[in-house]
């Protein structure tokens, strides 16, 4: 080879294909938004004519919507949606029901207990490892912010 | 006379032809620009199997069951199957082949396989040691999915120099006894890693590979691009056959006019939404066994270098941050035994 | 109507964010939830997502860094009630619907429905 490698690297970065930044994000933006538009539909709807007080219909709209990913992932609708809509169908909790079902489906194969089921969490584990991890990380700084 | 034409490269002295070949192509594959070529394309993934791996067994099995009934043989008569696949262990191959009775070596060279296979093949026909010898290998686009990459119904973006897993499984018979398509060389290439950790762009990691192998059969087989009618790489795709052509370009030798690339060819880019093109033991394995053969056999096509590709990543090394160790191996096949300088 | 308007662009904002580095940097999708999640635990422990969720409603809850806030302000919540043993119950007490509605559901679709090709 002419090139070592950072030379290569650099020579394969400058001639690679680049992601559609300005269009991928345009896209996200559209969708995530629409995403968070139906989910404040059910707030309101849950607010007014089931008369749930604020913090209960927040859970009761995370329920629905983590309903509604995982029921789309199931009709292999999702994927497809993603497909154009990136982090717009990622970042909103449809996404993260998305990153449950979707290894749950591929290893049922595997089984009902070592494969739907531990394989439950290969992508979405993450997040509750770090999430939960973090919420007592700050709440050891702030119960000690409290004693002294 | 002298089988060893240098460090890489091996005459084949004896003649070896390809008798037949045979090959089972995916859905997508057949609304492909190959479609005619395919023996038979699935209208849907599974073929009627209960998982996406007996699916892929199933049809390597077919792919070698056709090739040996066209070349009119018995498993009795063939010596040796060499076969390989993507999947753990190499399942594919010894779940397909299993029932088979025919003496078997599983060999992995990632997408390279069919060119391995074919280069053990013919050497092992060459020394003597057999008459008939199945190649056979295949790549389904679910299994290696969730081997590699997400669960299917995953929502992820594929970014835009990734690459679509040929759903497809090609074999040939060679024998000794034939009146070609003959093996005439091999270069066995060497494994070579320029340091692209990035197991989405594989056409990067592996062009360096085959221009490596490329060179090396021009040097110590004393030809020119120009001899053949057609250079083939396996699944280098958009990307990596573009960098393919600059390397060789580096090296003094133009390929810009007979050279190709079976992950280039048998997706249509564009309306098939396959970014940078095929992959996949399959994919070099069903643009061999039915554009190539077909085109040789029309007489399109005299000479050819086949080399197929191979990335030798596992999912383990990409997630411990490794870079990605590629190779090539070059077959030349002739129509004509003169032609070949035999 | 203006909640909608609101929902719309701070949560397109939120995501359109997270494209923009997964284009920039190829991070993978999983690491962008992770970082997401963290962000939003780490805001909602210094009492600046409310902030977020007073303009965006739904547009702040819906994204998972609403996830990260509802586990650290649930935390806070449980310290406050409960003291030290809050640190470690609070935040999944708060988040305990999405999570089992996630488990559940992932559980019930794998059951019925198979992944197609595609």
């Amino acid at each position: 080879m002419n090139y070592t490698q950072k030379e290569y690297s650099d020579y394969v970065n400058q001639k690679s294909a680049k992601s559609p930044i300005v269009r991928d994000t345009i896209i996200a933006f559209i969708i995530g938004g629409l995403i968070c538009c139906i989910g404040q539909a059910f707030s309101d709807i849950y607010q007014k004519y089931f008369g749930l007080n604020e913090e209960i219909s927040k859970t009761a709209v995370s329920v629905t919507m983590i309903f509604l990913g995982s029921l789309f992932t199931g009709l292999n609708l999702y994927n497809k949606l993603a497909k154009f809509a990136g982090a717009g169908t990622l970042v909103p909790i449809t996404g993260f029901a998305n990153a449950i079902v979707s290894p749950a489906m591929e290893f049922r194969r595997e089984g009902l207990v070592l494969g739907l089921a531990s394989k439950m969490f290969v992508v979405a584990g993450p997040v509750l490892v770090y999430g939960i991890s973090s919420s007592v990380i700050v709440g050891l700084i702030y119960y000690l912010l409290g004693v002294f | 006379m002298n089988k060893r034409l240098g460090n890489q490269t091996v005459k084949i002295l004896n003649p070896v032809s390809i008798i037949s070949a045979a090959n089972v192509a995916g859905k997508k594959e057949g609304e492909g620009p190959l479609a005619m070529y395919f023996d038979k394309i699935l209208s849907d993934a599974a073929w009627g199997e209960e998982t996406w791996e007996k699916t892929e067994s199933k049809m390597q099995n077919f792919a070698v069951t056709n090739a040996i009934s066209r070349a009119n043989l018995k498993n009795s008569d063939i010596n040796y199957i060499l076969a390989g696949d993507l999947l753990n262990q190499c399942i594919s191959s010894s779940f397909a082949l299993r029932d088979l009775n025919i003496p078997f070596f599983g060999v992995y060279g990632a997408c390279s396989t069919m060119a391995e296979t074919i280069s053990l093949g013919s050497m092992l026909i060459d020394g003597g040691f057999a008459e008939n010898v199945a190649a056979v290998t295949s790549s389904h686009f679910c299994t290696a999915e969730r081997q590699y990459r997400q669960p299917l119904e995953y929502g992820g973006q594929r970014t835009p120099n990734a690459q679509w897993t040929v759903t497809g499984s090609g074999a040939v018979i060679l024998s000794g006894s034939g009146d070609g398509p003959y093996i005439t060389h091999i270069t066995t290439g060497e494994i070579v890693d320029m340091g692209i950790k990035d197991a989405n762009n594989m056409g990067a990691a592996m062009a360096p590979a085959a221009a490596e192998t490329l060179k090396a059969h021009f040097v110590e087989t004393g030809r020119q691009p120009s001899y053949y009618d057609l250079i083939l790489t396996g699944d280098l795709g958009i990307l990596g056959k573009s960098i393919m052509i600059d390397l060789m370009g580096d090296y003094g030798y133009d390929l810009r006019d007979n050279y190709d690339d079976c992950g280039c060819l048998i997706f249509d880019a564009e309306s098939q939404d396959t970014h940078a093109g095929g992959s996949g033991c399959g994919c070099s394995a069903v643009t061999l066994t039915g554009y190539v053969m077909s085109l040789i056999s029309q007489g399109k096509l005299k000479n050819v270098l086949f080399m197929a590709t191979g990335a030798l990543l596992s999912p383990t090394s990409t997630l411990q941050g490794e870079s990605i160790p590629s190779i090539a191996h070059a077959v030349a096949i002739s129509s004509s035994r003169e032609d070949s300088g035999l | 109507m203006m909640s909608y308007f609101n929902a719309f662009w701070v949560g397109g904002l939120i995501c359109a964010i997270a494209q923009i580095i997964i284009d920039k940097t190829k991070l993978t999708p999983a690491r962008i939830l992770v970082l997401y999640v963290v962000i939003g635990a780490i805001l909602g422990g210094l009492g600046i997502y409310k902030y977020i969720e007073q303009i965006g409603g739904a547009g702040a809850t819906v994204p998972i860094m609403g996830f990260g806030n509802s586990l650290a302000k649930g935390v806070i919540k449980e310290i406050d009630k409960n003291g030290f043993i809050g640190i470690f119950t609070g935040g999944t007490t708060a988040t305990a619907g999405g999570i089992a509605a996630a488990v559940f559901f992932g559980l019930l679709m794998a059951l019925i429905f198979k992944p197609k090709e595609k």
